[in-house]
């Protein structure tokens, strides 16, 4: 990051005197290959990583280095711009989106459509190569600078330009805008066409209902971890998937509560029961066997595999409370 | 006197419109009005007959105009009508005896439901053949002549319940719509060739067109006679026509509708003068109908059928008379009018005897009738005598000329063709001679069988007419014959030469009564001495063979049914396999095709976005290109 | 070193966004790989406006940034609704306009 001033400067040290340069600084060559390739490698990770959150973590990182690159050209403002509205603003709103949609569902890469893949690379290497092979026919030997343009400063030249000769293009664009932003509250905007119930007629419909009647457990109860996505367990040491909320429930993100856990919260009643003599009964009640195929470490977890390990233990439960 | 021509069309055409629209209303009288409209038409024609006869001979002929038909530039149709000698004499034929034949059928379709329908379809036949002989161009000929052929297909199918009267009816008009189909190839040449069909131009310059146009109009206007009169090859309809009610054979396929092919002929002389080669074919035809029909006639057992044959034979004689040019067409017009006479009467008499006997058509179950009916016995007989060419009678004065012309011709083909008429006339006289002995001589073969008949005399409405026709048979060839007035009446009109023949007319005269007697003694012979079998026996090869009209059907179902079916299916498979094939496969394919495409449509938006970004690529190769180049 | 490389460095950026907009099926990693691209056409804006030495292209990049933010709202908006409708926001299950 030290190098930027230099590089930044380096155009317009040249000064006005010096009109066309042939070639940048060195340090600017140093860091547009170390920097051009960490760009390269955040923009395929934005494209291969199976985690939606790890993608948009790899295009921020690139589009920050995409904003030191034009610092790097002389365009200032457009840098400032790029990494407040682009990597602050607007990845911001993509990562709050993959939070509504599910942070943790992993995008499988295994192609379903036929063929897809394979016309992908094709498509890509040949619009590729053909846009390589066409930049290397124009032959730029020096290029202008900014020098010139930027003489009285980045912002009143851009400012200058913007509300000169691209003023109508400004104003369509910001009623674009505003365009955009009604469009997408209508869109996500649910109309409400009945009245809202009231605590009390929820309650009543539970009632009606016959299940439910007390408030549902809090999660996280006695698991190792403290959190919305870890069931609580009941007295008997199962899990309940009531503990969680019904949108992560309905997304599978559960996790499991892992036999340690199950282990740790036994050992505590039975301390406990030991200062108030009461073991034969607890003891019993958390007699959980342990089961090195199933100990797999609960942090890695999904919810899938993790339920069906639950159930399969809740049936080996099941069997020894029968004997 | 011109306006009452238009008079003679127009009565039975009157006639006709309110018979066939006056409903059930004139279901009791309607006979008579029909009788009355033909009688009406025949009294006009009398009427001008006297007129003509008093009008020097060069102006005799008359010329309505009734109006222009169709006035297209230089295609100028009218409907004009021409009465000359030779339409005359057959205007006197076709009223005279078509108002005898209506008498008739006063009484033969006494009980019949459909009697009104009947008179109105008669009173169509005589205004469509009227209009046929009076028009003065080729295309009013023309309406005639599909006017005849349309009453003749209703009257043969007039008892359309019997299948065998609708076949009968629908196989008369086929067969004659082959003729007409020659006709109006006869028309078109005409008309390309002369600008013009009315009789006059086209006949007066005849000689102007070259003899091959000559030729090929000659030889339509032959197609068109063999259909119209049953000449060989056309002829197979004839005998089944015998299905429609017998005054019905008498009036349109005996005595007139029949002769029209002669008239076609005659009245196309000149046509026929200036192609030799065309006249020839005529000859051919009527020389082959002649013997075709008269072996025919032998075989019949049918009294109607019988007569048929002869009616086929007789007109072979008419149309080999007309072919030989200006010598014959006198005599063949002759011949025409006194077999008018004795043919109907012979029809006529059939009828009665039917009539009589339940209206059974076997010979075989006849005999010995000359008791049980004297008066048609008689009218028979002298229609008989008329028919085989007894001296004195009509068909003695009329055949002999023919046979005389046909020696005439000169050379070979004269001989020939003598020899042919001669051998004719004793088949003539032989069958004529089976029929009366079948008939009226021999056993009563009818007796004991079941529903065994009462013969008895036909009514009086029936029998005058049959004397009336009689008496033609016997006076009207020596009438014609007396001063050679028949020839010199028609003379203006188709002109006339006198054959040299090889022999004397005693000579032939001799020849054609001793042909007569050789064969009325083989008749005699074979069904006068011995007893008539009532079951026909098995016969030779030729009988068996002429029973089934010398395998003409047979011929015709060979060579032109079979085929055409073949090619009706052939035509078919290709319609549905090559054509519909061809059609069906194209849509097919692009169905098909439509298929695979539409699988693009996956509805995968990456899919498209392949499409989109392959575009893209493609549009950046393109500029590349367009830069390097 | 000629600023012509950052344009090289952009098309290999801008090929990249666009193999992933065909390879990925998540709508969300899709829209970040569109960004992807539209950052590397801006790049090659800013990189043009320096060989060129005068500031049109920033300005287009500028409002390129505008636009682009306008969409991210938009399809984001979509995104959401799709999710609320389908419980998925896989492009591969909205498939519907298919034969």
């Amino acid at each position: 990051m030290a190098v930027l001033p230099a590089m930044s400067a380096a155009p317009g040290s040249a000064g006005p005197a010096v009109l066309a340069a042939t070639s940048t600084s060195a340090g600017e060559t140093a860091a547009f290959w170390v920097l051009g390739s960490v760009a390269v490698l955040g923009a395929l990770g934005t494209v291969l990583l199976r985690r939606a959150v790890h993608s948009a973590l790899c295009l921020a990182g690139t589009m920050v280095i995409l904003a030191l690159f034009y610092l790097a050209n002389g365009a200032y403002f457009l840098g400032i711009v790029q990494i407040v509205v682009y990597t602050g603003a607007v990845m911001m709103l993509f990562l709050f989106v993959l939070m509504l949609v599910g942070v943790s569902t992993a995008d499988s890469l295994k192609e379903t459509l036929k063929g897809q893949r394979w016309l992908a690379a094709a498509c890509g290497l040949g619009l590729g190569i053909l846009l390589v092979a066409g930049l290397g026919q124009v032959s730029v030997r020096s290029f202008e600078g900014l020098g010139q343009a930027n003489a009285g400063g980045n912002v009143p030249a851009l400012a200058s330009l913007l509300f000169t000769k691209y003023v109508v293009a400004f104003e369509v664009v910001g009623a674009l805008l505003t365009v955009a932003a009604v469009g997408a509250t209508l869109l996500t905007h649910r109309e409400r066409i009945e009245k809202t119930k009231s605590q009390r007629e929820q309650a009543e419909e539970r009632v009606r209902a016959g299940k439910h009647l007390p408030p549902l457990p809090a999660p996280g109860v006695y698991a190792r971890h403290n959190a919305v996505d870890r069931p609580g367990l009941l007295p008997d040491g199962t899990p309940s998937d009531l503990t969680v909320s019904a949108t992560l429930r309905n997304r599978g993100q559960v996790r499991e509560v892992g036999p340690e856990a199950l282990h740790r919260v036994a050992a505590l009643e039975q301390r406990t029961a030991d200062s108030h003599g009461q073991t034969e009964h607890t003891g019993r009640m958390y007699g959980e066997p342990h089961d090195p195929e199933r100990d797999v470490d609960d942090a890695d977890d999904e919810g899938q595999g993790g339920r069906e390990a639950r159930k399969a233990r809740g049936d080996a439960r099941e069997e020894e409370a029968a004997k | 006197m011109e306006s009452l021509i238009g008079l003679l069309v127009g009565f039975p055409l009157l006639g006709a419109a309110v018979l066939l629209c006056g409903g059930a209303k004139l279901d009791r009288s309607g006979h008579w009005l029909g009788v009355l409209f033909s009688g009406a038409s025949f009294v006009t024609g009398v009427v001008l007959f006297a007129g003509m006869l008093g009008r020097p001979t060069d102006e005799r002929a008359l010329h309505q105009h009734l109006f222009s038909w169709v006035p297209v530039e230089s295609f100028q149709a009218d409907v004009a009508f021409q009465l000359d000698q030779l339409a005359m004499t057959f205007v006197l034929l076709i009223t005279g005896v078509g108002t005898l034949i209506h008498i008739y059928s006063v009484g033969y379709m006494e009980h019949d439901v459909g009697r009104r329908r009947f008179f109105g379809y008669l009173n169509l036949f005589l205004a469509a053949m009227l209009l046929l002989v009076l028009a003065d161009n080729y295309l009013l000929l023309y309406v005639g002549w599909e006017g005849v052929g349309l009453a003749s297909y209703l009257l043969i199918g007039f008892w359309q319940f019997k299948p065998s009267a609708a076949v009968a009816a629908k196989k008369a008009f086929l067969v004659n719509r082959v003729g007409d189909a020659g006709l109006a190839i006869a028309i078109f040449l005409m008309f390309t060739t002369f600008g013009t069909f009315t009789f006059a131009p086209v006949l007066e310059n005849a000689t102007d067109a070259g003899e091959g146009m000559l030729t090929a109009i000659g030889l339509m206007l032959l197609l068109a006679a063999c259909g119209k009169s049953a000449q060989v090859p056309l002829q197979s309809w004839l005998g089944d026509a015998m299905e429609g009610p017998t005054p019905v054979s008498a009036l349109i396929h005996a005595a007139t509708m029949v002769t029209a092919g002669v008239y076609l002929i005659t009245r196309s002389g000149a046509i026929f003068n200036g192609a030799p080669d065309a006249q020839t074919a005529v000859v051919v035809v009527g020389a082959v109908t002649l013997i075709f029909g008269a072996i025919v006639g032998c075989a019949k057992d049918d009294i109607k059928k019988a007569l048929a044959g002869s009616t086929m034979s007789q007109i072979g004689y008419m149309v080999l008379a007309a072919g030989l040019g200006p010598i014959g067409y006198a005599f063949a017009i002759m011949h025409l009018v006194t077999h008018g006479f004795f043919k109907a009467g012979l029809f006529l008499g059939a009828g009665s005897v039917m009539h009589g006997m339940n209206d059974e058509v076997d010979m075989r179950k006849y005999g010995g009738l000359r008791k049980y009916m004297p008066v048609t016995f008689v009218t028979f007989g002298l229609g008989y005598l008329a028919i085989i060419g007894f001296p004195g009678l009509s068909g003695f004065f009329s055949k002999d000329q023919i046979i005389e012309a046909a020696f005439a011709k000169g050379g070979t083909q004269g001989l020939i063709l003598g020899a042919v008429t001669l051998i004719g006339a004793a088949i003539t006289a032989y069958y004529m001679t089976r029929v009366m002995l079948m008939t009226f001589f021999g056993e009563e073969r009818w007796r004991g069988q079941e529903n065994e008949p009462h013969p008895h005399e036909s009514p009086k409405v029936m029998t005058v007419p049959m004397i009336v026709l009689a008496f033609g048979s016997v006076f009207a060839g020596g009438l014609f014959k007396a001063g050679e007035s028949f020839v010199h009446w028609l003379e203006p009109v188709t002109q006339f030469e006198h054959g040299h023949s090889p022999f004397s007319a005693a000579v032939v005269t001799g020849m054609t009564v001793v042909a007569l007697l050789i064969g009325v003694a083989g008749a005699w012979l074979q069904y006068g001495r011995r007893p008539v079998p009532s079951v026909a026996p098995r016969g030779s090869l030729l009988t068996r063979a002429a029973r089934r009209d010398l395998l003409q059907d047979d011929f015709n179902h060979v060579a032109l049914v079979k085929p055409g079916e073949y090619l009706t299916r052939g035509l078919v498979y290709a319609d549905n396999k090559v054509v519909d094939g061809a059609v069906n496969g194209t849509a097919a394919a692009f169905g098909g095709l439509s298929g695979r495409t539409r699988r693009v449509q996956n509805g995968f938006v990456r899919s498209y976005a392949v499409s989109m970004f392959g575009g893209a690529a493609v549009l950046v190769a393109a500029t590349l290109l367009m830069r390097a180049v | 070193m000629s600023p012509v490389n950052y344009v090289y460095l952009a098309a290999v950026l801008f090929t990249i966004g666009a193999a992933g907009v065909l390879i990925r099926r998540n709508a969300i990693v899709v829209f970040m790989c569109v960004e992807l691209m539209l950052n590397a056409a801006n790049l090659t804006l800013v990189a043009f406006s320096r060989i060129h030495g005068n500031l049109d292209g920033q300005i287009m990049a500028f409002f390129v940034m505008v636009v682009a933010a306008a969409e991210v709202v938009v399809g984001l908006a979509i995104i959401v609704m799709m999710y609320r409708s389908r419980h998925s926001a896989s492009v591969d299950d909205a498939s519907l306009m298919k034969l």
